[in-house]
């Protein structure tokens, strides 16, 4: 159901543009207005997300310990499982950010008669997020020539990187194809999964529906549909330098896959994708365990109601001299 | 705001980076590369047409070369006959480049304004040019 | 009180979520699975919202009238006060990474005790409250409004987490479903809604210093016991010091240690530890609880327990402090005490005056555990001792939810082990350290009324011990921490029949050659040492 309602509406997306630029001719409204919309709304909202989580102080140095402590100068601290310094910890985000070293160390279970657990190591969801997030990074990257003028130097040798394989023509960029498998991986996990499929909202297969639909469309744009890309650059450089140009011979397919693309990031900043910014504030990953050696200050600490030591003795004081115990009043 | 420091420097950074082709270009006029049709050649000629239409080969020249290619090396295949019918002689070097013998003016106009590197002149040798 | 399956059933588990969307499945609350509600008198002594008398089972839990509007203001609070909150109520992308980490998952097939799940809870509530998506798409969005229905599974789900951080391991963000039971049980807290078994310790602590309410004169009593016994195996007569001003150190331990085996083995080793060092220090039977049940029910009543201990410490002058095998209690001392009670400028940096280690790690909050002090011990040959005493247990070692992943002490409880014992085995590694299982009682679960779901999340920690007690012969569960020597007791037998269990330091204290000690032929359990057998 949640499925569903989430590929419905991203057909809806689709139709948009298909109706808007090949019937109603609106290229200015879907080729220059959404997108400087999308990327207002974009950077307005990262930054007010981003903005409101550092508002919220962090009450308590809650690190999640994942190795040896440091304690005993003999005894070896896991300086990245479980940093003390800010180093450290700058290891264990950066191991984190880049190579998902949490979802690395993924395990499964199996019960069997007996009853017997067994856990084995499972590595797929770590491959698949893995394989999505740096080719969808890739792609990315890849799409600045379109923004640059000069192109940069670097991105020739990214695209030639990613064209390796020199199959086809044009070349057949690995990210691209990548970037499709990995999403539909991630969609028939979600799907075929029951513990997952449980779970997941229309929040969670909107996004996938839309990735998939945007590497679709680009990757018909590439091999098969077959766009201008030289007036295509003009528009998108027209973007960037305030300049706008709607040339002639854009097919819409361009059209619909910038539609989905401006969705996706106005999208962003409202959804679960903020993630990305996320991880770097989660309390659980960024602070150092040294709170034995440091004091962590709460900023809205405040004094509580104490049963004190004079008021525990008054109720006790004949038990404990019986007891023979010492007393501060006789 | 609490790490305040640090969470602004990280926005900073991030639409910097986001905003980077704004600043890249700024200052910039940005232009549609227009691939020069003077050469000498394609003056004289009657009909100015390329052997499809303009459109199709903006768009799918390196279908059509790489097309050619395979039906000239690997089926011994020489000549292409066009939607109207013309036909011409396969080759990039006689057919092709004869009348676009501006290479630099012609083919890296459009090439380098989409970070595109085609690999014909890795065999092929580019018509020369004068330098202007 | 429901009578517990037998293992054999309780072991058919059904991992095929309904076919009902979660949000149309409303929970049912199963006898076997949730605790008594708090009673009324320790409610009052805590001073807290809503004491009444109630029943789980009731339709009716005499909530106040605008109870929604107390639970959403405490929500809008916290969301303020918490970054872990507000970030982990915004950031899951539901991957079910952490899906079949939980015991309680894995030992009940229960969908809502998948971690991401049990937090969704309370995110659909957020949602529905809290965002502009939720607000307008609702259901779509994946939000809710917040019903009676809807509060009585957060009571259901949030007393069957026990916070122990093992999902908070593998999710990709760090998130710990530890911090979102928390923020539930506060809520749950603004209406009177705890746990009896919560409530009750929480209110014996606040009064009489330690969770089982052991006043000044009985904890003399029950220590005394031991130290019979112990002048039984030893020959030694020890005399240990109450609330004494000018000693050197306080010592802070869970009251579970002064009251039931096994862990008062644990804390015979101590009192023979400390004698044998000579040690200047003392007991306090004010602050007699190193555990906090305050801890399980809010961050206010955790720091107004907690407070005792430097409390104590600064009026008995004492230079710094040591605690004892405890598992939530060192999450708290590691992670809030210094926070909430702190500096302890008042105190020293602590330096063992039998080693002369100063121990830098504890720099600020100037408390070390006994781990780190007894492993300071062996390393520097300070205590003598004999392993082969320990000959007869094939040992292994349950690293606790909180000490492994809320502090990382992993090397110096193992490093004891192989000094005091000759025979020890880790479990599977998949199930130790940062990986461990909860023993499925933790945070506030150890009730008698709850043991179906108790047994069902002991599951993963039990089977991992039945393997190495098939593989090896193991027979002893040594481990650190007062809940699990009350609870893996249960559990042990329960699922691993025959596997005892026993506290670091009642390995050794077995071991331990003190001066002036009689031929042992006993352990401190009575049972005959090795090689002693008929000796009787």
């Amino acid at each position: 159901m949640n499925a569903i309602l989430s590929l419905i509406a991203v057909i809806g997306l689709v139709l948009i543009p298909l109706i808007g630029v090949k019937g109603a001719n609106l290229h200015f409204l879907f080729g220059i207005v959404v997108p400087y919309i999308a990327i207002i709304v974009f950077l307005i909202g990262v930054i007010s997300r981003v903005m409101k989580w550092g508002r919220v102080p962090v009450p308590f140095c809650i690190p999640t310990t994942c190795g040896q402590q440091q304690s005993l100068p003999w005894i070896k601290q896991s300086k990245l499982d479980n940093p003390s310094t800010t180093s450290g910890v700058v290891g264990r985000m950066l191991l984190e950010v880049l190579l998902f070293r949490s979802l690395f160390s993924n395990t499964k279970f199996e019960l069997r008669e007996g009853p017997k657990l067994s856990y084995g190591s499972t590595k797929w969801l770590w491959l698949g997020g893995l394989a999505f997030h740096w080719s969808f990074f890739i792609v990315l990257v890849r799409h600045i020539r379109l923004f640059t003028e000069p192109v940069p130097a670097f991105l020739k040798n990214v695209e030639a990187l990613d064209g390796f394989l020199q199959v086809g023509i044009p070349g057949v960029l690995i990210s691209g194809v990548v970037l499709l498998l990995a999403v539909t991986y991630l969609f028939l996990r979600r799907v075929f999964v029951p513990q997952v499929r449980y779970i997941s909202l229309a929040a969670d297969y909107f996004p996938l529906f839309l990735i998939m639909s945007i590497a679709i469309t680009g990757i018909l744009m590439r091999y098969f549909l077959r766009v201008d890309l030289v007036s295509i650059k003009t528009l998108t450089m027209g973007l960037v330098t305030f300049n706008t140009k709607i040339p002639e011979g854009i097919s819409v397919i361009f059209y619909i896959h910038l539609l989905l693309v401006s969705t996706l990031i106005a999208y962003i900043p409202y959804s679960k994708i903020m993630h990305l910014g996320g991880v770097l504030l989660s309390p659980t990953r960024n602070l150092p365990n040294n709170s034995r050696m440091v004091r962590h200050v709460n900023p809205w600490n405040y004094p509580v109601e104490v049963h004190t030591y004079q008021e525990y003795e008054d109720e006790f004081r004949d038990k404990m001299k019986n007891a023979g115990l010492p007393v501060e009043k006789e | 705001m609490y790490n305040g420091g640090k969470i602004i420097a990280g926005l900073i950074i991030f639409v910097g980076l986001f905003t980077f082709p704004i600043f890249y270009n700024m200052g910039k006029t940005s232009a549609m590369p227009e691939p020069k049709l003077d050469t000498p050649v394609i003056k004289q000629l009657v009909e100015k047409r390329c052997v499809e239409s303009k459109e199709y080969m903006r768009a799918n020249h390196m279908q059509l070369l790489d097309n050619w290619r395979d039906l000239v090396i690997r089926e011994g295949n020489l000549v292409y006959e066009s939607t109207g019918g013309k036909k011409y002689i396969m080759s990039l070097q006689n057919t092709c480049m004869h009348c676009h013998s501006n290479k630099k003016e012609f083919c890296d106009k459009c090439h380098n304004y989409a970070n595109v590197k085609p690999y014909c002149w890795s065999c092929h040798i580019p018509p020369k040019e004068n330098e202007i | 009180m429901a009578k517990t399956p037998k293992p054999d059933e309780l072991s058919k588990i059904n991992y095929t979520p309904p076919q009902s969307a979660w949000m149309d499945t409303p929970a049912e609350l199963k006898e076997g699975n949730w605790c008594y509600g708090a009673k009324p008198k320790n409610l009052e002594t805590l001073h807290f919202p809503n004491p009444r008398e109630w029943r789980v089972q009731d339709e009716d839990w005499k909530l106040p009238e605008n109870w929604q509007e107390i639970v959403l203001q405490g929500m809008r609070e916290r969301l303020d006060k918490y970054r872990s909150f507000k970030v982990f109520m915004d950031i899951c992308v539901r991957c079910g990474a952490c899906a079949d980490k939980c015991h309680f998952f894995i030992g009940s097939g229960d969908p809502k005790n998948m971690p991401v799940l049990r937090a969704e809870l309370l995110r659909s509530v957020y949602r529905g409250n809290f965002t502009t998506a939720g607000k307008i798409l609702g259901k779509i969005a994946g939000a809710r409004p917040l019903t009676l229905s809807v509060l009585k599974e957060w009571w259901y789900y949030f007393f069957q987490c026990t916070e122990c951080r093992r999902c908070s391991v593998f999710c990709p963000y760090g998130i710990d479903t530890a911090e979102i039971t928390m923020m539930g049980r506060e809520l749950l807290n603004l209406l009177g809604l705890n746990t009896d078994w919560i409530s009750g310790p929480a209110a014996n602590c606040y009064m009489k210093g330690n969770h089982l309410g052991l006043e000044p004169h009985t904890i003399v009593g029950n220590l005394s016991y031991m130290l019979d016994d112990i002048e039984t195996v030893t020959g030694i007569k020890i005399e240990p010091t109450f609330n004494r001003k000018g000693a050197e150190i306080l010592f802070v331990t869970p009251s579970g240690d002064l009251f039931a085996d096994p862990g008062t083995y644990t804390c015979m080793g101590y009192l023979m530890l400390f004698h044998e060092l000579g040690l200047d220090y003392t007991w306090s039977t004010y602050a007699s609880e190193g555990g906090n049940f305050g801890f399980f029910t809010s961050n206010e009543l955790a720091k107004r327990l907690n407070t005792k201990i430097y409390a104590e410490a600064r009026r008995l002058g004492v230079k710094w402090i040591l605690g004892g095998e405890c598992g939530h209690m060192w999450r708290v001392l590691n992670q809030y005490m210094d926070t909430w009670n702190g500096p302890a400028d008042f105190l020293e940096v602590p330096k063992s005056p039998i080693t002369g280690t100063v121990f830098e790690n504890t720099k600020s909050t100037k408390m070390v555990h006994v781990a780190e002090f007894t492993a300071d011990l062996i390393k520097n040959g300070k205590l003598k001792l004999d392993p082969k005493r320990n000959d007869n247990l094939k040992v292994t070692f349950h690293d606790s939810c909180n000490t492994a992943r809320g502090m990382g002490l992993f090397e110096e409880p193992r490093y004891i082990i192989n000094n005091v014992c000759n025979h020890f085995y880790e479990m599977d590694e998949l199930t130790t350290r940062e990986k461990t299982f909860c023993c499925g009682s933790g945070s506030g679960l150890n009730a008698g009324e709850n043991m179906e779901i108790r047994m069902r999340g002991g599951l993963p920690r039990a089977n991992a011990v039945k393997d190495v007690a098939e593989k090896y012969g193991v027979n002893m569960l040594a481990n650190i921490c007062a809940i699990d020597r009350a609870v893996l007791t249960a559990s042990m037998d329960y699922w691993v029949p025959g596997v005892k269990v026993t506290g670091v330091h009642e390995l050794v204290a077995n071991a331990m050659i003190m001066k002036g000690e009689k031929e042992r032929t006993t352990d401190l359990r009575g049972d005959p040492l090795p090689g002693m057998e008929g000796n009787e």
